[in-house]
């Protein structure tokens, strides 16, 4: 199904953000959609949002290239982004990065083989007095954990592997 | 003393529409709509003396007189991309102040009349978009926002906008290619966006912080927001402490608050009695300060405020304070900030995409301990070339911690390369 059949009135409401004429500004707000159930962009989905806005394909892969919360590649069903820079580094967010791939017997960038949930190490996220922290993104949406342990950690992929945890 | 941006902390449940309303919410808009012509709320803004929170200080009622009144329409964007490294500050007010920020919005839209404003937030903020995107639903039904406000010819729209993960969406004109649906790479300026911003219209880009500051400049005119602060930088600032610090957090201080009572009196000093080696006051953007048994009082004595920050060879920037306690090692600390630069670099000019690039192997080499000091020598001078010779600030911004960790911690680098 294609996005225009998926979400009509939602796609209306973002393109009405924006003048006529620059239907353009459109693209971040339909890429989000885009990633909603498969937690990537599509070729297919690629091509319709160029459609859309009547710009070129490569235009939109340039977009998902650029930005670090587009993928156009698969990954667990969560990734779970943890901030090492400076701030949180400063107040052990190496170390629990490290111990949390540990853990799950993953290096970062890697995927758990249940398919569950990719780590990575991503660079600020504005929550440097809450470290160590992570966002969890999933093609709903982002959601922050703040003020994190190991323990807390393995104990929220848990009930996400039970299906348990609403992340939205 | 009571907090004037962060009145969420003194006033329950704030983000409530009827709770602001109750305390004053929405009365500055409607002066400002109902008594006042918008070049007399510009001029007051001026008189505020009010300075752009981001970091950049630039007075705030000098950039909206700069645009051109024979190009219309005019545009307001509220710059809520917030990413440098140790800034929290405008999460913390659009999460729990929202209305104070888009009242803030509504009346820098009426100033500079654009009936318009987008609030381009970074992509990591998608919960707030979704709690802002709420409370201008709320504003519309309360008559707020929307069609001739208060009865005036005065119409307005708000929208969202949400980033992607990009700190150089942070520069302005790097955020204004991102809203119009492009990667987001710095302009080429001039001309700046006042006189060509978004879609090629004149347009005010303004930080969060400094557009909550915008309601009380209404209220308590210039004079009242002149009594907090300094006379070259008025009012208050949240200053965002982090690092290696007891009571890390956002803190609201008149400007001119010095180092030591920021560091001791809120953040309650550093743990386990270590000692302050270094600080940052402007993130990872920032000239680290050395701190030691000589020179100690006068940097917790030093004001700060635009201008006093400079004399300890630092900038106050976007007050997002960093604490580094003697257990670290600078080389360690460039090594996390050239890793952010590196990956933040946008790849449109030269000095800055391949600087970096540069900059990042040395310091690697560095930190696994295949250095000689002449790649100490090596990556001050890929700093220093990259040095005024970049698009926009952020090949600037990269190397300040480089040059000044090695000029003022050298014992951290001979320690750590080989003899020649």
């Amino acid at each position: 199904m294609s996005l225009v059949e998926k979400y009509p009135d939602e796609i209306k409401a973002v393109l009405a953000k924006y003048p006529p004429e620059r239907k353009r500004s459109a693209v971040m707000p339909l890429l989000y959609m885009a990633m909603r159930e498969e937690g990537f962009v599509t070729k297919q989905s690629m091509q319709e949002i160029a459609d859309l806005l009547e710009i070129s394909t490569t235009d939109v892969a340039a977009i998902i290239g650029f930005y670090t919360l587009y993928h156009d590649k698969k990954a667990g069903k969560y990734r779970m982004q943890v901030c090492n820079d400076l701030p949180c580094a400063l107040r052990g967010a190496d170390q629990f990065l490290e111990s949390l791939c540990g853990n799950l017997g993953i290096k970062v960038g890697e995927t758990t083989p249940d398919g569950l949930i990719t780590v990575e190490a991503v660079m600020c996220l504005a929550a440097c007095d809450k470290a160590p922290m992570f966002q969890i993104q999933s093609g709903s949406g982002l959601v922050y954990h703040e003020n994190m342990t190991v323990d807390k950690t393995m104990e929220l992929i848990d009930a996400l592997r039970k299906g348990g945890v609403e992340v939205k | 003393m009571a907090h004037l941006l962060l009145r969420h902390r003194d006033i329950e449940n704030l983000a409530d529409l009827a709770v602001y309303k109750k305390h004053g919410g929405f009365e500055a808009l409607k002066k400002a709509v109902t008594s006042m012509q918008p070049e007399q709320v510009t001029e007051e803004v001026k008189a505020s003396g009010l300075r752009g929170r981001g970091g950049a200080g630039f007075p705030t009622g000098v950039k909206w007189s700069f645009l051109p009144n024979n190009t219309w329409p005019h545009y307001v964007v509220a710059n809520a991309d917030e990413s440098e490294p140790g800034t929290f500050k405008d999460r913390e007010i659009m999460t729990f102040n929202p209305f104070q920020f888009l009242e803030g919005v509504a009346i820098a839209c009426y100033a500079v009349g654009a009936n318009e404003g987008y609030i381009y937030l970074r992509g990591e903020f998608w919960q707030i978009a979704h709690l802002l995107d709420e409370k201008i639903a709320d504003m519309e039904k309360a008559g707020f926002l929307g069609e001739k406000l208060f009865g005036s010819d005065f119409s307005l729209k708000l929208y969202t906008h949400l980033g992607a993960g990009a700190y150089i969406c942070g520069e302005e004109t790097a955020l204004l290619e991102s809203l119009e649906g492009n990667r987001g790479q710095p302009r080429v300026r001039p001309p700046f966006p006042a006189t060509y911003g978004l879609y090629g219209k004149p347009t005010v880009v303004n930080n969060v912080e400094t557009i909550a500051n915008l309601p009380l400049i209404v209220t308590e005119g210039a004079t009242g927001f002149r009594k907090n602060g300094t006379d070259k930088s008025p009012g208050t600032k949240i200053f965002s402490l982090s690092g290696n610090i007891n009571k890390p957090g956002n803190y609201e201080l008149p400007l001119g608050a010095t180092f030591r009572e920021l560091i001791f009196t809120c953040g309650g000093g550093l743990p386990e009695g270590r000692k302050v080696k270094g600080i940052m006051p402007a993130g990872a953007s920032s000239s680290i300060i050395l701190v030691n048994d000589e020179n100690f009082d006068k940097v917790m004595d030093t004001p700060m405020d635009y201008e006093n920050v400079q004399n300890v060879g630092s900038m106050l920037g976007s007050a997002s304070v960093i604490i580094i306690d003697d257990t670290h090692s600078m080389d360690w600390v460039i090594s996390k900030t050239v890793h952010f630069f590196r990956h933040e670099s946008c790849g449109k000019c030269t000095p800055c995409r391949e600087g970096n690039f540069w900059m990042l192997n040395i310091i690697d080499r560095i930190g696994e301990g295949h250095a000689t000091p002449r790649d100490v020598t090596l990556l001050k001078n890929v700093a220093t070339q990259m040095q005024g010779k970049c698009l926009c600030a952020l090949g600037e911004f990269a190397t300040m911690a480089v040059v000044s960790a090695i000029e003022r911690f050298p014992e951290d680098f001979t320690t750590r390369v080989k003899p020649a």
